[in-house]
């Protein structure tokens, strides 16, 4: 009987998370069947769930229109090289804090953190001149070096409290075998935190990736990544929903599968310190 | 080589002074013990003679020349933590030759020495593993072997032991004491176990709130503590103190009697008292000796099986040339 109650009650919950998890990915799904409908009947009320003439004409005229691999390129550079750019920084930065702390580390966490709590909005003004001023507006190199300042916070901080799992006495034998601090960080600690790095590195890509504020307003053509093809299906011939869920579907794809592939080391990365 | 001087050397945490200017001269070849109770600066002491941590003032030197600002890589010294530290990446082959590779070494002679190393620590058939797959005798044992490959000046052991069962720390301060022996290096020990201390020492540094409060043989120790905190710290079980009337009758402030120093009688003697708790330990039995009138509990060491029971009433005679007298400052007199 009790055996029959917990079924009972395992169904229900399964059923739940089933229910939660459609509702959290519906504008996904819904995104992507609209990609697939022929455009008056993307518009249509009452909305037709599967029963349309299903197409890829609008993913066809999508690539006519602007060259996907452009954007997806750029996506891929900004957000490969403003995670790698970040890691240059944020490893040294978090050894530090980690293992010589000062009196004003905790602090200074803190405040790094506080930064992604300003609407980036309040500095687009300042940093938007200062971009025209050094010549970066549309460049990808001034792209990188603003993606990369707004997630260092979290890569600091995703990586500091992964260096303070590393036992100290580890890398003083480490130096008490000769090494030096950059060897320190070379064989022991970096090899010793890669689970560490590995799911900061994935987190931060999708940051960089889904970051849509700067990268619109920073690029037009040359530097633009996905968020802005999408952007662009947006608006200037009016709304076409089809070709604009094409769009989308084709800038989320990568980043959704790489997720899903990753997902394992995501959660770990995520929740560590946490539940260990 | 390996001698090692220290002069005036300092350390202080802000405010907090927890190594006062402290003198120590360390010959090459011998095993030197730090002892103390716990927060006595025995390990950051250590420290700074490993360079782990910068003395505040004073000088280090190893070998006559001055590493007092050499980072640790350069002086020479080969460490063995307490939680072993190993290198949870690295199979035991490679923890071992680490220090190698970091010296650059030539990978042939790195591969002769490791096997060397691994024999003498008969660790040979776990060159392979991981040093997660190793029980904790082994592990310390790899972390040994890393120490001995560099054929470092000296080297320095911090409590080593203490995550050893029982048992096991026997074996490895045998296994500790042989290895000095073959390899005449300079050993430098701390520990909190006094037993640890007098067991493996040529000579004892005793250490409180960082200052030195005795340095000699673990026999010069035992015989004549130079004041009341070497004699209640070294010896187990501790030194009897008596102070009041029976230490004025030996012209003293304090008196000190080893528990083996007493004799027991069930009818005659000097001390009367009522027996409390006894531990039998088969080879010697030890009495806490309560209601002397002298101190709260004394402990006599008898032989293995003495037909004395708890409340049962006995008398002690001290051995009048093993006492050891105080005056009130603490000093022997």
């Amino acid at each position: 009987m009790a055996r029959a109650v917990s079924t009972s009650r395992k169904a229900v919950n399964t059923a739940l998370a089933w229910g939660v998890a459609l509702l959290i990915a519906f504008p996904i799904l819904w995104t992507f069947l609209t990609s697939f409908k022929p455009e008056p009947q993307a518009v249509a009320s009452p909305p037709v769930w599967f029963g349309f003439d299903w197409t890829v004409r609008n993913y066809v005229d999508v690539q006519n229109q602007r060259d996907y691999f452009d954007y997806f390129w750029n996506s891929v550079i900004l957000a490969l090289g403003s995670t790698a750019l970040g890691l240059v920084i944020a490893i040294p930065a978090a050894w530090s804090m980690a293992f010589v702390p000062g009196r004003r580390t905790k602090d200074l966490l803190m405040w790094m953190l506080s930064t992604k709590m300003m609407p980036g909005v309040a500095v687009l003004v300042p940093i938007y001149l200062i971009f025209i001023q050094l010549g970066l507006l549309d460049t990808r190199i001034g792209l990188v070096v603003v993606l990369m300042l707004i997630n260092l916070p979290i890569i600091v901080w995703m990586l500091y409290t992964y260096f303070r799992e590393i036992p100290g006495e580890i890398l003083e034998a480490a130096r008490m075998d000769g090494a030096s601090l950059g060897r320190e960080i070379l064989y022991v600690l970096t090899p010793m935190a890669i689970p560490g790095i590995a799911s900061t590195v994935l987190l931060n890509i999708i940051l960089a990736w889904n970051e849509a504020f700067w990268t619109i307003v920073l690029t037009t053509t040359n530097a633009a990544p996905l968020t802005k093809f999408i952007s662009g299906f947006s608006s200037p011939q009016g709304l076409f929903y089809a070709k604009l869920s094409a769009a989308s579907t084709m800038a989320i794809a990568p980043i959704l599968i790489m997720g899903w592939f990753s997902q394992k080391q995501l959660v770990r990365g995520l929740t560590f310190g946490a539940v260990k | 080589m390996g001698q090692i001087t220290l002069s005036g050397v300092t350390k202080r945490f802000g405010e907090t002074e927890v190594i006062p200017p402290l003198d120590l001269n360390i010959e090459d070849g011998e095993f030197v013990v730090f002892v103390g109770p716990s927060g006595c600066g025995k390990s950051t002491l250590l420290r700074l003679i490993a360079g782990l941590e910068d003395t505040t003032a004073g000088h280090i030197s190893i070998d006559g020349k001055d590493a007092t600002g050499l980072p640790p890589a350069k002086r020479g010294l080969a460490m063995v933590f307490q939680s072993y530290a190993l290198y949870p990446h690295m199979t035991v082959r490679k923890n071992i030759a680490f220090p190698l590779r970091m010296a650059g070494m030539a990978k042939d002679e790195q591969d002769r020495r490791v096997e060397a190393a691994a024999k003498v620590l008969n660790l040979t058939s776990y060159l392979d593993r991981r040093p997660g797959q190793l029980s904790g005798g082994q592990r310390q044992r790899v972390a040994i072997g890393r120490a001995i490959v560099r054929e470092p000046a000296a080297f320095l052991f911090d409590e080593p032991l203490s995550n050893l069962d029982a048992a096991l720390r026997v074996g490895m301060r045998l296994e500790i004491s042989e290895l000095h022996e073959r390899l005449k290096t300079t050993m430098i020990y701390v520990t909190h176990d006094q037993v640890e201390a007098m067991t493996m020492a040529d000579k004892i540094v005793v250490l409180n709130a960082g200052r030195i409060e005795q340095v000699g043989s673990p026999l010069e120790l035992y015989r004549t503590p130079r004041n009341l905190f070497v004699a209640g710290f070294i010896g187990s079980p501790r030194m009897n103190l008596i102070s009041g009337p029976e230490a004025a009758r030996f012209d003293a402030h304090t008196i000190g009697i080893r528990p083996e120093h007493i004799g027991v009688h069930p009818t005659l003697g000097d001390w009367r008292g009522v027996v409390g708790v006894s531990e039998h330990l088969g080879s010697d039995t030890f009495f806490h000796v309560h209601e002397t009138g002298l101190a709260e509990s004394l402990t006599v060491r008898a032989g293995g099986e003495v037909p004395i029971r708890h409340g049962d009433t006995v008398f002690l005679t001290p051995d009048a040339s093993k006492i050891h007298r105080f005056d009130q400052n603490g000093l022997r007199l």
